[in-house]
C-alpha cells in the first residue's frame, strides 16, 4: 500500500482478508475508540411480500466486513424495506440473513438503524437521548459520543432548541454509543439543506473510517451514494439491477469528473434510460426526480 | 414597553378587574342600593374571616374538607391512571375496560348520593367516595388517549434501541403521555371541589360545606359569602400546584416553559 493511501486505506474495493490489516490502523490513528471489525454481511435469496407485491424477490447480497455499500432505487424499488429487514423491524418471507456466519438476530447489539427523522424523544435532554437503553455510569461515554459528532457543548439542551441537522448528529450519537458493528442509515440526510448535507457526509465519512463498521446508506440521492460509498447497488423490481465499485480515492471532491461520470451512469440505470455513451449524458442531471 | 415594566403589569394586571368589582360589590351595599341583609358587604365578610379563624372554627373545617379532596383524589387519580393505562396499553385492557369506564363514566357521580348515604352513612367514607368517583375518570381518558397518542416512531426507535417492560414505560410511555395526564389532573382537581362541596352541603357534621349549611340556618349571611370566596381561593390553589407540575414536568416542551424557546 502506497504511503498516500495508507490513511483512507478503505479507497476502492477492499478484500476481505484486508480487515486485520485495516483494524490495526484505525488503533493508532484514533486512541479514544475502541475500534472492532464491521459485521461481514450475507443475504441469500431475500424475498418480503406485502400482500400480492413482492417488494424484495429473492435477492442475494454479500457485504465484506467493513464496507460503505450505497443503497440507490426509486420510489418503492425495496431499498428501506431491506434495511427494516437487516434491522430486524420487519420479518423475513424467505430467505436468510447471517453476519459473520451466524444468524443476524444474534447480532442486534452490534446493529444500530438511524431513520429518516431523528426521532429523539423531546422530554429527554440531548445527553439522556444519546444514553437511551445505557445501564451503569454511561455520562462520560455519552459526552464523548457528543464530542465525537460536534455536539459535546449541547448535552444539557431539549432536543427542540436543535436544529435538524443538529438533531440528526445527537441521532448519529445515540447509535455510536453502542459500537455497532454493522450501521444502516434510512435516509438520514433526506430532510436536511444541501450544505448541512455535506456537513454530515464529512462527518459519516469520519466516522465511519475511524470506527471501521459495516455502513449501509439508503438514499435517494445519487451524488450522496457516489460520494461516500465504496460500492453503489441500484435496487430494480426488488432484486440487485446494478452491483458498481467505486474506486475513486477519498476525500472525494464534489462535482469531479469521476464522480460525475459515475453518477450519469448509476442515474441512467436508476431512471431505466439506456448506458450513455460518454459525452451525450450530462452530468449536471445528478438528482433523480422525487415523487 | 420596559422588560422590568412588561414583568410588572404581568404579575398584577390580572388583579385590576377583581378589585374593582369588590370595591363596587362595597359600594353597592354600604349604599343601600343592595340590603345588607341579602348580601353582605366584602368588609363584612373579612370580618367573618377573622372572628372564625380567631375562635380556631375555620382551620378546623377547613383542614377537614382539605384532607376529603386530597384523600379522595389520590385514590380517584391512582385509580383513573392505572386502569388508563391499562387499557391504553393492551389490547385485552382496552376490550375489557374501555366501554365498562365509558357507561359509569356518563351517569352523573353526583346522582348516587342516597346510595352513598345508605351504603357508608353520613361519615367521611361517603364523601371520600363521591371524590374518588369523580375525580377517577377524567385521568382515566386523558391517560388512555395520551398513551394511544404516544408517536409509533418514537416507540419503534425506542425497541430498536432494546428498550421494554418496564424501561419501555417509564422512558417513553409515561413521559409521552405526560400532557395529557395533566390535563386530566386540572379537569379532576375542579371536580374534586364539586363534588367535595355538594356532599359537605348535604350531609355532614364538619367541613367548609357544613359551616356552610350551618351559617344559612342562622341567617349568617356573611359566613356563607366566605364559604363561597375560600371555595374560590381553594380551586384557584389547586389549579396552581397542577400548573407547577405541568411547569416541572413538561419543561422540555416549548408550550409550557413560557414561550422561551431559543
Amino acid at each position: 500500500m502506497s504511503p498516500s493511501t495508507l490513511f483512507h486505506p478503505r479507497d476502492g474495493f477492499p478484500e476481505p482478508h484486508a480487515e486485520t490489516h485495516d483494524s490495526a490502523i484505525y488503533r493508532e490513528i484514533s486512541a479514544t475508540s475502541r475500534p472492532r471489525a464491521g459485521s461481514h454481511l450475507k443475504l441469500e435469496g431475500i424475498a418480503k411480500r406485502f400482500g400480492k407485491l413482492a417488494v424484495l424477490d429473492r435477492l442475494d447480497l454479500e457485504i465484506p466486513g467493513g464496507q460503505l455499500v450505497a443503497i440507490v432505487g426509486r420510489s418503492g424499488c425495496g431499498k428501506s424495506t431491506l434495511l427494516k429487514l437487516i434491522a430486524g423491524l420487519e420479518t423475513l418471507d424467505s430467505g436468510q440473513l447471517s453476519a459473520d456466519d451466524q444468524p443476524l438476530s444474534a447480532h442486534r447489539d452490534d446493529t444500530r438503524l438511524m431513520f429518516q427523522e431523528a426521532r429523539l424523544l423531546p422530554w429527554k435532554r440531548v445527553i439522556d437521548n444519546v444514553a437511551l437503553g445505557l445501564a451503569g455510569d454511561w455520562r462520560p461515554r455519552a459526552l464523548e459520543a457528543l464530542r465525537e459528532v460536534g455536539l459535546g457543548d449541547k448535552a444539557a439542551m431539549w432536543p427542540a432548541q436543535l436544529s435538524g441537522g443538529q438533531r440528526q448528529r445527537v441521532a448519529l450519537a445515540r447509535a455510536l454509543i453502542h459500537q455497532p458493528r454493522l450501521l444502516l442509515l434510512d435516509e438520514p440526510l433526506g430532510a436536511l439543506d444541501a450544505l448541512t448535507r455535506l456537513e454530515m457526509h464529512a462527518l459519516i465519512e469520519k466516522l465511519w473510517q475511524r470506527h471501521a463498521f459495516t455502513l449501509l446508506l439508503v438514499t435517494h440521492d445519487v451524488a450522496e451514494a457516489v460520494q461516500l460509498a465504496d460500492r453503489v447497488i441500484v435496487l430494480e423490481d426488488g432484486r440487485i439491477g446494478l452491483d458498481l465499485t467505486i474506486p475513486l480515492p477519498r476525500p472525494r471532491q464534489p462535482a469531479s469528473p469521476g464522480v460525475s461520470a459515475l453518477e450519469t451512469r448509476i442515474l441512467h440505470r436508476v431512471l431505466g434510460r439506456s448506458e450513455p455513451d460518454g459525452d451525450e449524458a450530462s452530468p449536471h442531471a445528478s438528482r433523480p426526480p422525487t415523487p | 414597553m420596559s422588560p422590568a415594566r412588561r414583568r410588572t403589569l404581568d404579575r398584577w394586571l390580572p388583579w385590576l378587574v377583581p378589585l374593582l368589582i369588590v370595591l363596587f360589590w362595597q359600594w353597592l351595599v354600604s349604599d343601600g342600593w343592595i340590603a345588607s341583609r341579602l348580601l353582605p358587604t366584602p368588609l363584612s365578610v373579612l370580618e367573618a374571616g377573622w372572628r372564625l379563624s380567631a375562635s380556631g372554627e375555620l382551620p378546623h373545617h377547613l383542614l377537614i374538607s382539605f384532607q376529603r379532596a386530597a384523600l379522595g383524589f389520590l385514590i380517584g387519580a391512582s385509580i383513573g391512571l392505572l386502569l388508563g393505562t391499562l387499557s391504553g396499553l393492551s389490547w385485552w385492557g382496552e376490550k375489557l375496560l374501555d366501554s365498562s369506564v365509558q357507561m359509569v363514566r356518563n351517569v352523573p357521580h353526583l346522582a348516587l348520593i342516597p346510595m352513598v348515604i345508605l351504603w357508608f352513612g353520613i361519615d367521611e367514607t361517603a364523601k371520600i367516595f363521591l371524590v374518588a368517583l369523580g375525580t377517577a375518570f377524567p385521568i382515566y381518558l386523558n391517560t388512555f388517549h395520551g398513551i394511544r397518542g404516544i408517536d409509533a416512531d418514537l416507540m419503534e426507535m425506542a425497541r430498536s434501541y432494546g428498550l421494554s417492560g418496564r424501561a419501555l414505560f417509564t422512558h417513553v410511555v409515561l413521559p409521552g403521555a405526560m400532557p395529557s395526564i395533566l390535563v386530566g389532573v386540572r379537569y379532576s382537581l375542579g371536580l374534586m371541589w364539586l363534588t367535595l362541596i355538594v356532599a359537605e352541603t348535604i350531609s355532614a357534621s364538619s367541613g367548609i360545606g357544613y359551616l356552610a349549611m350551618n351559617a344559612r340556618e342562622f341567617l349568617q349571611t356573611d359566613v356563607v359569602v366566605l364559604t363561597i370566596v375560600l371555595y374560590a381561593i381553594l380551586g384557584k390553589l389547586a389549579d396552581e400546584s397542577a400548573r407547577f407540575l405541568e411547569r416541572r414536568w413538561l419543561r422540555w416542551n416549548p408550550a409550557y416553559r413560557g414561550g422561551q424557546v431559543q
